[in-house]
């Protein structure tokens, strides 16, 4: 199509535009204006009473005044000596891994499952996140219910089949306690590793796959030769978020059991809370939760190193 | 031939029924609350040792009464204003702090960019149960035990860090050069922003939006922490710790709650997962 | 002085200069190619022109005015056209065009005066209503030319606008953008790597290499007479012949001057060569001859002879035939810096 040769182009009013640059303009003003109350926010709401918090562990602070002892390490050498601090700091740690080895293994299943195309695709994955939408408190109640000693579910239905002898004491046996934590865990962290999992599927190239079929590998040999080497990189992070999770979960833990019974499933979060907000020794409370900063670092640092290295690798 | 025809119907029938299999798994609880909160009591206390009543269906017609007493006789409705309440100045704040914030972080900030961002980002992996402490002095000593506005003030502490870096990936795919055929075109960087930048990253703050309020609703250890006054909770807090005569929980209508509560929200959830999702890992991986 | 003045323009990125010590004065009117390969530094000169970039050093005068850091892109008089187009996608393409006279608070009235006049004469009307993703290549590129245009800026800035087209779409859009630029006669600074565009187009060319200018002149002087090697090279494609004649000189002809001895005269003054075929390509214009001359001393400088469908003479590969070049079409090269000697120079003379 060619131009059209129009009548001589109009000349315009002068631009009534600012010849110079204004504060609008200004980049190096700009940034830091824009970023300022969100590092604000961040400085003075997270991070001094981060400082608080472990300056709160040194001291035999109580709830009800203001006043500030030092105490030195006095709160953490009577931890080590403490067996319900040790149970904590077991637990949490039983809780995280067990639940997210369960996860790894169901979440790559799962993803799996949801890559194959198949009638009613959609809706299975909308309902297998319905875990993880739903508020943690309120699906914590439904699973009080649903263990509980004496009207439980699972019980009736294991009973039924013929699988259960005796009866199962959830909320009153610490073994038993614990398997139903780490149910709970499972049950609410799977659905988002196994989205983040299938995510990470559908970034695989196609020809990738294409190229492991036309090498004649059978579906094992690509499952463990192929697709889960390049996972890795996106399971690492789903994994690394529901470490977190687990590892900082109160919710959970206080809504089942209150740490009980006879405080064999609390977790270094409940036991702070129990010690620091129920008991008001806030100093104590402080040195408990403490111990769960070791073991976020950790999880952080291998985060950034697993992001690190999908941007190179991509 | 038919071996291998016999085993393709295997492996689908394998499919199915682990799709299956999962599906009972993720959703048997919701199915609970649900039934429970229809049953009549009769029909719903009734011990698991006898085998002879089936828990699973109903067996009596259902009632409305749980739901009755839950919304007439319980501070629900109650806790609904107030979580509304929060929410929604929780969300606002977020949305004014964290889009700018986002937007200053993709483009603004240069190689200082990328790390100021991790490190906001990290401050959301900065646990609750740790801060909780020095929290709890800190609100008494401003008097706002048992107000909602504490929740105000303490929630965007971890909805800001998560959004902040959520926009950041969603200014980061709007186009440079688009921003700067706007210089040219006109317009001063702010303008740009406004006019450009702004319309194009409204998918960005619809997933913020969301975002935010959903993690307001999931929030179960400050309002522990902070409210003690059952008229002042929020759904999260209310229904676990305030559904209760004594030692007996109102399981019908602590069901009939947790799921006229949960569903709604683990529904649109469920809808803007893939727009999360996508933020996640363009935010994430391309860098 | 030009319109545009620039003057020992840097820019450096930490350690590379991307733009190194750049001069140049663009007439008022006139259209500019910035010719040059991928990293050489022609999109980020053009870049600071516009203004989003900040010089490291150096000045840069637009209508005689000092323009710097102080001087924002919307300040400078100009509009410019990505490669990307650059079109907002939530815009229809009315409002695409629209954008910049909203910029000078302009009546609507106007506004959609403007809009309609600058988009008929790309003859893109019954098209102002839809959004980018809803039009092909070629519309969206006239949308983002309508816009360039419509508020009658002074400079245009042109970055491959036609590098997105199809091949066949590429001529005649680069035809029509002449006749636009030729109609406004607005001045106009036009960034490409490909030369058949650079030599259609502009009325001078700057050919640029590693964030320097090696030659700035009309196509027929960059053409004929290249500054040095690179720009002999760069320009004309196959490109120029480059034989090593002696430790200090380099020799050039190119290859359409590149002919079997008989076709020309016996009288005329050539130079020839010995000439082993090694592949004959039939393009159908043309049939391009690659081989090596054979000398005494060597037999591996490669050369490319195009010679046109109406000489009909038989070459045979693997052949060794007589080439000659006119002794006007030689130009001399200096050895080590490859730039060009004025000298005739000491011409071997042909092996019979």
């Amino acid at each position: 199509m060619a131009l059209r040769r129009s009548a001589e182009f109009p000349v315009p009013a002068p631009a009534a535009q600012a010849r110079r640059r204004t504060l609008a303009d200004r980049e190096s003003v700009l940034g830091p204006l824009l970023l300022a109350p969100a590092l604000l926010y961040v400085i003075l709401l997270v991070g001094v009473p981060f400082v608080l918090a472990i300056l709160l562990s040194f001291s035999s602070a109580v709830s009800g005044g203001l006043e500030f002892s030092w105490v030195g390490f006095r709160n953490f050498q009577m931890l080590l000596s403490d067996s319900q601090f040790h149970r904590a700091l077991q637990n949490t740690l039983r809780f995280m891994i067990v639940s997210q080895l369960l996860v790894m293994v169901l979440a790559t299943a799962a993803a799996h499952v949801l890559d194959a195309a198949f009638v009613g695709r959609r809706l299975v994955r909308s309902l297998l996140l319905l875990p993880w939408a739903a508020p943690v408190a309120l699906s914590s109640m439904a699973w009080v219910w649903i263990f509980d000693s004496t009207f439980s579910v699972i019980n009736w239905t294991a009973k039924k089949l013929g699988l259960l002898q005796g009866w199962w004491y959830w909320f009153g046996d610490p073994g038993l306690a614990t398997v139903a934590i780490i149910t709970v865990h499972v049950w609410r962290t799977f659905p988002f590793a196994t989205v983040v999992i299938l995510a990470g599927m559908a970034a695989i190239p196609q020809e990738i796959k294409e190229a492991a079929l036309m090498d004649g590998a059978g579906f094992w040999r690509r499952l463990f030769h192929v697709s889960l080497p390049m996972l890795l990189p996106v399971v690492a992070v789903a994994v690394l978020f529901g470490l977190v999770f687990t590892a900082t979960d109160f919710s959970v833990v206080w809504l089942l059991t209150r740490g009980g019974p006879y405080n064999s499933t609390h977790v270094l979060s409940t036991l702070a809370f129990q010690r620091g907000i129920l008991g008001a020794s806030l100093g104590q409370g402080a040195a408990v939760a403490v111990f769960l900063l070791p073991i976020l670092l950790v999880v952080a640092v291998l985060l950034l190193r697993v992001a690190r290295r999908a941007e190179v690798g991509t | 031939m038919r071996a291998r025809r016999v085993s393709r119907l295997l492996r689908r029938a394998l499919l199915y029924a682990a799709a299956l299999a999962f599906t009972v798994f993720a959703v048997f609880p919701f199915y609970w609350m649900l039934i429970t909160a229809f049953k009549q009591n009769r029909d719903l206390y009734v011990g698991a040792t006898n085998l002879q009543h089936i828990p699973w269906v109903f067996n009596e017609t259902p009632t409305l009464q749980h739901v009755r007493l839950l919304f007439l006789n319980t501070p629900y409705l109650l806790w609904l204003r107030n979580t509304a309440f929060v929410g929604a100045l929780v969300v606002l704040i977020t949305l004014l702090v964290a889009v700018p914030a986002g937007y200053s972080l993709a483009r603004l900030a240069g190689r200082w960019g990328e790390r100021l961002g991790i490190g906001i980002f990290l401050t959301y992996l900065i646990p609750p149960t740790l801060l909780f402490l020095p929290f709890a002095r800190v609100i008494s000593w401003l008097g706002l035990q048992n107000s909602p506005w504490a929740l105000v003030l303490v929630y965007p502490t971890f909805t800001v860090p998560f959004c902040t870096w959520l926009m950041m990936g969603f200014f980061r795919s709007v186009p440079r050069e688009l921003e700067e055929q706007g210089l040219v075109d006109g317009y001063s960087r702010l303008a740009v922003i406004g006019r450009v930048v702004l319309p194009l990253a409204t998918p960005g703050m619809l997933t913020v939006v969301i975002f935010a309020f959903t993690l307001v609703l999931q929030e179960f250890v400050y309002a522990l922490t902070f409210i003690s006054q059952v008229d002042r909770m929020t759904i999260s807090l209310g229904v676990p710790v305030a559904l209760v005569r004594g030692d007996v929980f109102y399981w019908g209508s602590l069901m009939a709650a947790c799921f006229i509560t949960s569903v709604p929200i683990a529904v649109v959830y469920s809808a803007f997962m893939d727009r999360f999702i996508a933020g996640l890992t363009a935010g994430a991986v391309k860098g | 002085m030009g319109y545009v003045e620039i003057r020992d323009l840097h820019k450096h990125f930490g350690d590379v200069r991307a733009v190194n010590g750049v001069n140049l004065s663009v007439e008022e009117g006139e259209l500019l190619v910035l010719l040059g390969p991928s990293g050489c530094g022609k999109t980020t000169l053009m870049r600071m022109i516009a203004g989003l970039e900040v010089p490291t050093s150096g000045e840069i005068y637009i209508g005689g005015r000092l323009v710097d850091e102080n001087v924002p892109p919307r300040a400078r008089g100009i509009a410019m056209v990505f490669q990307s187009y650059a079109l907002y996608p939530h815009k229809t393409a009315f409002e695409n065009i629209a954008f910049p006279l909203e910029a000078m608070r302009l009546a609507r009235e106007s506004v959609r005066e403007r809009v309609t006049r600058s988009a008929q004469m790309f003859g893109i009307e019954r098209l102002l209503g839809r959004k980018p993703r809803q039009l092909s290549g070629g519309e969206r590129q006239r949308v983002a030319l309508a816009r360039a245009v419509v508020r009658d800026p002074k400079l245009f800035l042109l970055d491959e606008p036609l590098s997105n087209l199809d091949a066949k779409l590429r001529a005649v859009a680069r035809f029509e953008l002449k006749q636009l630029q030729r109609q406004l006669g607005t001045t106009t600074i036009y960034v490409t790597h490909d030369q058949v565009e650079a030599m259609g187009l502009g009325d001078r060319i700057a050919v640029m290499d590693a964030g320097r200018i090696r030659q700035i002149g009309k196509p027929q002087e960059v053409y004929d007479d290249p500054a040095d090697t690179f720009v002999a090279t760069f320009l004309g494609s196959p490109p120029m012949n480059l034989i090593e004649q002696d430790p200090h000189t380099i020799v050039g002809f190119r290859p359409e001057a590149f002919l079997p001895r008989g076709v020309f005269d016996p009288g005329e003054e050539v130079v020839t060569y010995s000439l082993r075929v090694r592949e004959v390509e039939y393009l159908g214009s043309d049939r391009l001859v690659y081989g090596y001359l054979e000398e005494e001393q060597r037999t591996d400088q490669p050369v490319i002879a195009a010679v046109p469908a109406t000489i009909t003479v038989p070459i045979a590969e693997g052949e060794v035939y007589e080439f000659a070049v006119p002794r006007r079409a030689l130009r001399f090269f200096d050895r080590n810096t490859g730039r060009r000697l004025e000298r005739a120079g000491a011409v071997r003379l042909s092996t019979t």
